[in-house]
């Protein structure tokens, strides 16, 4: 059972104590506070003591050298006329919807290929699980930024074929493109979760399904779809949060600028400019804020939807 | 445990040998089917291993030739898109050995501190946080559960701006405190989720008994839970290792210092410092930092596997 399976039970569950729960005479608050005391201090003094303190900074002006000035909602006004806020919204949002559903279709279609006993899968599996692991570290990004530069990997294959390719990276209208397929290449790791779910699905329906004349497509779609359903919309809910906050790629590929002419200015990228770069704490935690809310909505969307088309077998 | 373990059917040993016996359901999946389907299924077969030979060396071979330019001489690797090796050239290591303010090495080693506190840190406040979760009963359980699961899909921007203001109040700067701190304090919620439901799993019974003997919680903790869930702690200490190993965002912001720099601010300063004309090197040490991963990886991988089929992590 996943955190998220978890997470949209908690609601279901509700009034309906289990047996466990109703002898509440055997509680153990002294134990557990004492097991729980790193958590507790974390949770306060790393987590939400920041949040609280990052929705304070939101309203004032804070260059860290003198003390936090309020000045209300003038951050989120500013906002609203920032061009490059807005065209790093517009390159984020493009690098979600475009590599988010682009990745998992990749992930689902080869655990499909993968699934049904073929030989040789722990090898393949492991072959195509090794560059998510090595997706987000910085040694890949820069391989990508040599793969995909104007005398890179890409253009001397292309030249092969007497292809003059274009500077990928250097080219406003590719760069983004190559940080999503490198987003994209990264399909292993919800593919090893597709793998398991399909081997969840009873091989009978398949079976009742063959008597009864349906064809592959159609069992894909009757079958495989529906019992699948469920942990796609858990890769879709991780994939979606985890790529709003994608960072170091973009920042090594275009060596920490997010150009060329902020092509591939990420939100996180901006934000990190802002107050990092720019030491305007006050804009990159009303920022921090937005992303929070754009994720939040964006999940919130995703629980909403997936009362439509997510088949739940219980 | 071992009531589990009776309640398995016989080993297949016992039937197979002698007559046929009922008790052995026949196997429906046909892996070997009758004579007629056996053709077109091993031409399916083959296509499949088609499909996925070319997918898996499309996704490796960015890696293999970057190993293997990373072993000729710097100006092929803009000429020479193949694989082929006419000789070994360890310049690119010895140079990218040296290239920075402090060797390479001394990067490695900065980077093992973090991820050796970072994995202790890790296994010591979440298997305690988990404990608490999975068998304690106390007030609030339910909130703080379900704070925990939404800590998992907090984005770390909200909380760093205040988070760098505190650590940069104590003086944390340039110091790996801010990066292990968080650790010690269970903020890693995934592997707690990970840890309750491993926990979960457990039979109660051994809770019991050992309480039975007169053992109290941490006695509980310490002799029966933690040895059985060593299988959580390797699937935790591994996924650690590779995240704490590549990350770049937080030592970004908290090492500015050469001195202290991490494997990938290290490579990332390598890459801003250098111009066009030493890749060989700056692959050589990308090379360099993804082996610890790679070795990881390949003798964890079981452990890496269930890990995110069973929880989806990255």
């Amino acid at each position: 059972m996943s955190a998220i399976s978890e997470l949209s039970s908690f609601s279901r569950r509700k009034g309906k104590a289990t047996a466990e729960e109703k002898k509440a005479n055997g509680r153990d608050n002294k134990a557990a506070y004492i097991f729980l005391l790193p958590w507790l201090v974390g949770l306060l003094a790393i987590t939400i003591g920041p949040m609280l303190m990052s929705l304070y900074l939101s309203f004032t002006d804070y260059n860290l050298l003198q003390p936090p000035e309020w000045t209300g909602l003038e951050n989120f006004t500013r906002m609203l006329t920032d061009a490059r806020l807005h065209n790093s919204l517009r390159v984020t949002f493009t690098y979600v919807f475009i590599g988010v559903p682009l990745q998992l279709a990749v992930a689902l279609l080869i655990a499909l290929v993968l699934d049904k006993g073929l030989r040789g899968l722990p090898f393949y599996r492991s072959v195509f699980y090794l560059p998510s692991l090595l997706g987000g570290s910085v040694a890949v990004a820069i391989l990508w930024k040599q793969i995909f530069g104007t005398t890179g990997l890409v253009n001397q294959v292309l030249a092969m074929f007497g292809i003059q390719g274009p500077g990928w990276i250097s080219d406003p209208s590719t760069a983004l493109g190559s940080i999503i397929l490198l987003h994209v290449w990264t399909f292993g790791a919800p593919m090893i979760i597709f793998l398991a779910g399909l081997r969840q699905i009873p091989n009978m329906y398949y079976e009742a399904a063959k008597v009864d004349g349906a064809t592959t497509l159609q069992q894909f779609w009757k079958i495989t779809m529906p019992m699948l359903s469920p942990i796609i919309f858990f890769n879709l809910v991780l994939q979606i949060i985890g790529s709003f906050q994608s960072f170091t790629q973009a920042f090594i590929v275009s060596g920490g600028n997010g150009g060329p002419s902020d092509s591939t200015m990420f939100f996180t990228l901006y934000l990190y400019q802002k107050g990092f770069g720019q030491f305007d704490m006050g804009y990159a935690s009303a920022m921090a804020w937005v992303l929070l809310l754009i994720i939040g909505v964006f999940t919130a969307i995703n629980f909403i939807a997936s009362k439509y088309w997510v088949f739940y077998d219980d | 445990m071992t009531t589990k373990l009776e309640t398995l059917p016989a080993p297949d040993k016992k039937s197979g040998a002698g007559k046929p016996t009922n008790h052995r359901k026949p196997k429906v999946r046909e892996s070997r089917g009758t004579l007629a389907f056996s053709r077109s299924q091993r031409t399916k077969a083959l296509i499949k291993h088609a499909i996925l030979i070319l997918a898996g060396g499309l996704m490796i071979y960015p890696l293999l030739w970057m190993v293997v330019s990373s072993l000729r001489p710097n100006d092929l690797i803009f000429r020479e898109p193949g694989l082929w090796l006419n000789s070994l050239e360890m310049g690119n290591y010895t140079s990218g050995w040296s290239a920075l303010t402090h060797p390479f090495g001394h990067y490695m080693l900065n980077s093992a501190i973090v991820v050796i506190g970072s994995i202790l840190g890790n296994l010591i406040s979440c298997s305690m946080a988990a404990y608490a979760f999975a068998r304690l009963q106390f007030t609030g359980k339910k909130l703080f559960f379900g704070i925990m699961l939404l800590t998992i899909m907090l984005p770390f921007h909200v909380v760093i701006v205040p988070q760098y203001i505190l650590f940069s109040q104590i003086g944390w700067v340039n110091t790996f405190w801010p990066l292990l701190v968080p650790k010690l304090l269970a903020t890693d919620a995934f592997f707690v989720f990970l840890m309750v439901q491993f926990i979960r799993g457990i039979p109660r019974e051994l809770d019991e008994a050992a309480r039975i003997d007169g053992a109290g919680h941490p006695r509980i903790f310490l002799r029966v839970i933690l040895p059985l869930m060593v299988p959580a702690l390797a699937t935790t200490t591994i996924f650690t290792f590779i995240w704490t190993w590549n990350d770049f965002f937080g030592a970004l912001i908290y090492l500015t210092d050469p001195d202290m720099f991490t494997v990938p601010v290290a490579l990332r300063a390598f890459v801003d410092s250098q111009s066009a004309t030493s890749w060989g090197s700056l692959f050589a040490m990308s090379i360099v930092s993804l082996l610890p991963v790679f070795l990881v990886f390949l003798f964890g991988q079981r452990f890496l596997i269930k890990g995110i089929a069973t929880t989806g992590i990255k």
